[in-house]
C-alpha cells in the first residue's frame, strides 16, 4: 500500500536554513546539507528545499546544495524557489534533484507548467500554491512570497495546473504558515478533492496531531512540516509512530 | 580486485548524478556516456531515465544507441538495470502519448495505470514490494520492503518476467528479469538503504558473471 509521506521542508537563504512566521521574521536553523542529513537518518520520505533568497546573484547557492545534497542523501529531493524558466528546471534536475516546484512563474505564464512537464515529464513538476482566505470557504493564490493577491481561485488554480500538466501540488495555507495552528484542514480538503493528482499539505504543523489530520480530515497525500523538525521537538521518526497508531499508513 | 565498472548511459532523459551518486557510494566505478563505443569495455550498464517514452526512444536513436545497447546485451551478456522509464524501454513498445517501439529486450507493452476510485495519478511515493523472484535483486530485502516510486504508465509482460509487483489499486509490476536483463519500476538510488542494497544485489550479480 502506497505510504503517505512526511517531509521536512528547509527554506534556504544564503546557504544557510532559517524559519519565520507567515513568510517573515526568520531564525537561522543551520546548515542545510546537515538538516537533510538529520531527517534521511531519522527515515523522512523526501526532503524539500525552498530557495527563498530575495537576489538573483545568491542563485547559484543553491545549486552547489542541492549537488552536495544529492551526493549523499538517498531519498527524493525536491526543489524550489526562483525557478522562472524550463532551463531553470534542468539545472535543478542536472544538479541532483528529483522534482523542482514552481510558484510565481507558474501564475505569471501557465504555460511554463505545460512546457515544463511535457519537457522533463509531469512527475518532475510541483506547482506551489500560496493560498490565504479571502472570504469563509474561499481562498486567493498569493504570490511573491505572500505579498500579491493574484485574484485567482486556490481550487480552481489547482484544477488548472493539474490539467496544464503538474504532477503534484504543495499548498501552503498562508494564514497557518508558522502559526504552529495546525493546517488549515478546509482549504487542503477542498483542493484534494478536486484534483486527481497527489497534493501535499503544508503550514502551520505544531504538533503531531496536525500531521495526522492533515491526511485524515485534509485527505493529504503528504504533509510538510518545518519548525517541529527543525528544533528538535519532534523527530520524523516520532511523527510516523503516532501516525501509525493512529491508522495510517506510512513507512516506518 | 578492481572496482566493478558501471557505464550509464546518458541519452538526455533526466537526471543521471543521483544514480551515479548511489553507485560510487558502493564503490564502483561509474562512467556516464552517450557514447556508443563506451558500451565495450563496461562490465554492466545502467539505462536510467525519467520523462516521455517516445522521446526517450528517440533520443536513444539520434545517438545511435539502440543497435550497440542490443548488441552489448544479447550477444555479449552484458547485465543491464533499466529504472523507471529504463524500465519500461526494455519492452517491445509503449501507449505512453502514442504508439512507440521499445527496445524489444523483455516481451512486453507499456500502458497508463488505469484510474481506480481513489488512487492519485501519478503514482508517487513509497509503495511496498511484494517479491515474486528473490535472486538476485531482491537478495536479503524482507518482503513488503518500501521503494520509491513516480509514474503513471506501467509495465505489462508475462509473469515469468515479474520479480516483483506493487499494489497501486490495481497490480503495477516493479521489476522485471530476464536472463541478465533487469528493470525496476522504482527509483533504488532514491530509495534509502533499501535501494543502496537493491543495486549492491545487482553489482555483485554483475561480479558473479563477469
Amino acid at each position: 500500500m502506497l505510504a503517505k509521506r512526511i517531509i521536512p521542508c528547509l527554506d534556504v537563504t544564503a546557504g544557510r536554513v532559517v524559519k519565520g512566521t507567515n513568510f517573515v521574521g526568520l531564525r537561522d536553523a543551520g546548515d542545510p546539507i546537515e538538516i537533510a542529513r538529520r531527517y534521511n537518518e531519522q527515515g523522512a520520505d523526501e526532503v524539500t528545499f525552498l530557495d527563498i533568497t530575495a537576489s538573483s546573484d545568491q542563485r547559484d547557492i543553491i545549486l552547489h546544495i542541492v549537488e552536495a545534497c544529492a551526493e549523499q542523501v538517498f531519498i527524493p529531493l525536491t526543489v524550489g524557489g526562483g525557478v522562472r524558466k524550463v532551463e531553470d528546471v534542468r539545472r535543478l534536475l542536472n544538479a541532483g534533484a528529483d522534482k523542482v516546484s514552481m510558484n510565481t512563474a507558474a501564475v505569471q505564464n501557465p504555460d511554463l507548467i505545460f512546457d515544463a512537464s511535457s519537457k522533463v515529464g509531469s512527475q518532475c513538476i510541483v506547482v506551489a500554491i500560496d493560498a490565504k482566505q479571502v472570504a469563509p470557504g474561499k481562498w486567493h493564490v498569493f504570490t511573491h512570497g505572500g505579498r500579491n493577491d493574484t485574484g485567482l481561485d486556490a481550487i480552481e488554480w489547482a484544477k488548472k495546473v493539474e490539467a496544464l500538466g503538474a504532477g503534484e501540488i504543495l499548498l501552503t495555507s498562508m494564514d497557518r504558515d508558522g502559526t504552529k495552528n495546525g493546517f488549515d484542514l478546509p482549504l487542503t480538503r477542498g483542493v484534494s478533492d478536486a484534483v486527481g493528482i497527489p497534493v501535499i499539505a503544508s503550514g502551520g504543523v505544531g504538533n503531531l496531531q496536525h500531521l495526522a489530520d492533515g491526511v485524515s480530515e485534509g485527505r493529504a497525500d503528504a504533509v510538510l512540516a518545518a519548525s517541529i523538525f527543525h528544533f528538535g521537538e519532534y523527530t520524523v521518526r516520532q511523527a510516523k509512530e503516532y501516525m501509525a497508531a493512529r491508522g495510517i499508513e506510512v513507512r516506518l | 580486485m578492481r572496482p566493478t565498472r558501471i557505464d550509464i548511459i546518458d541519452y538526455g532523459m533526466g537526471n543521471v548524478q543521483s544514480v551515479r551518486n548511489a553507485f560510487e557510494r558502493l564503490g564502483c566505478e561509474v562512467r556516464v556516456s552517450e557514447d556508443p563505443s563506451a558500451l565495450v569495455d563496461a562490465d554492466a550498464l545502467v539505462l536510467p531515465g525519467v520523462g516521455a517514452f517516445g522521446e526517450a526512444m528517440n533520443n536513444l536513436r539520434e545517438r545511435q544507441l539502440i543497435e550497440p545497447l542490443r548488441e552489448a546485451v544479447l550477444n555479449q551478456g552484458k547485465p543491464l538495470l533499466g529504472i523507471c522509464l529504463g524500465m519500461q524501454l526494455l519492452a517491445d513498445s509503449s501507449a505512453e502519448r502514442g504508439s512507440y517501439s521499445g527496445l524489444g529486450l523483455i516481451p512486453g507493452q507499456v500502458r497508463e495505470i488505469p484510474v481506480v476510485p481513489g488512487y492519485r495519478l501519478p503514482h508517487i511515493g513509497w509503495n511496498d514490494i511484494s517479491i515474486r523472484l528473490p535472486e538476485p535483486l531482491f537478495d536479503k530485502l524482507p518482503e513488503k520492503s518500501a521503494f520509491y516510486f513516480v509514474h503513471s504508465y506501467r509495465f505489462e509482460c508475462d509473469s515469468r518476467y515479474v520479480a516483483g509487483m506493487t499494489d497501486y489499486g490495481t497490480d503495477v509490476v516493479a521489476a522485471v528479469q530476464r536472463e541478465r536483463i533487469f528493470g525496476v519500476q522504482f527509483h533504488p538510488e532514491r530509495s534509502q538503504r533499501k535501494g543502496l542494497r537493491l543495486l549492491r544485489n545487482f553489482v555483485d550479480f554483475v561480479e558473479s558473471v563477469g
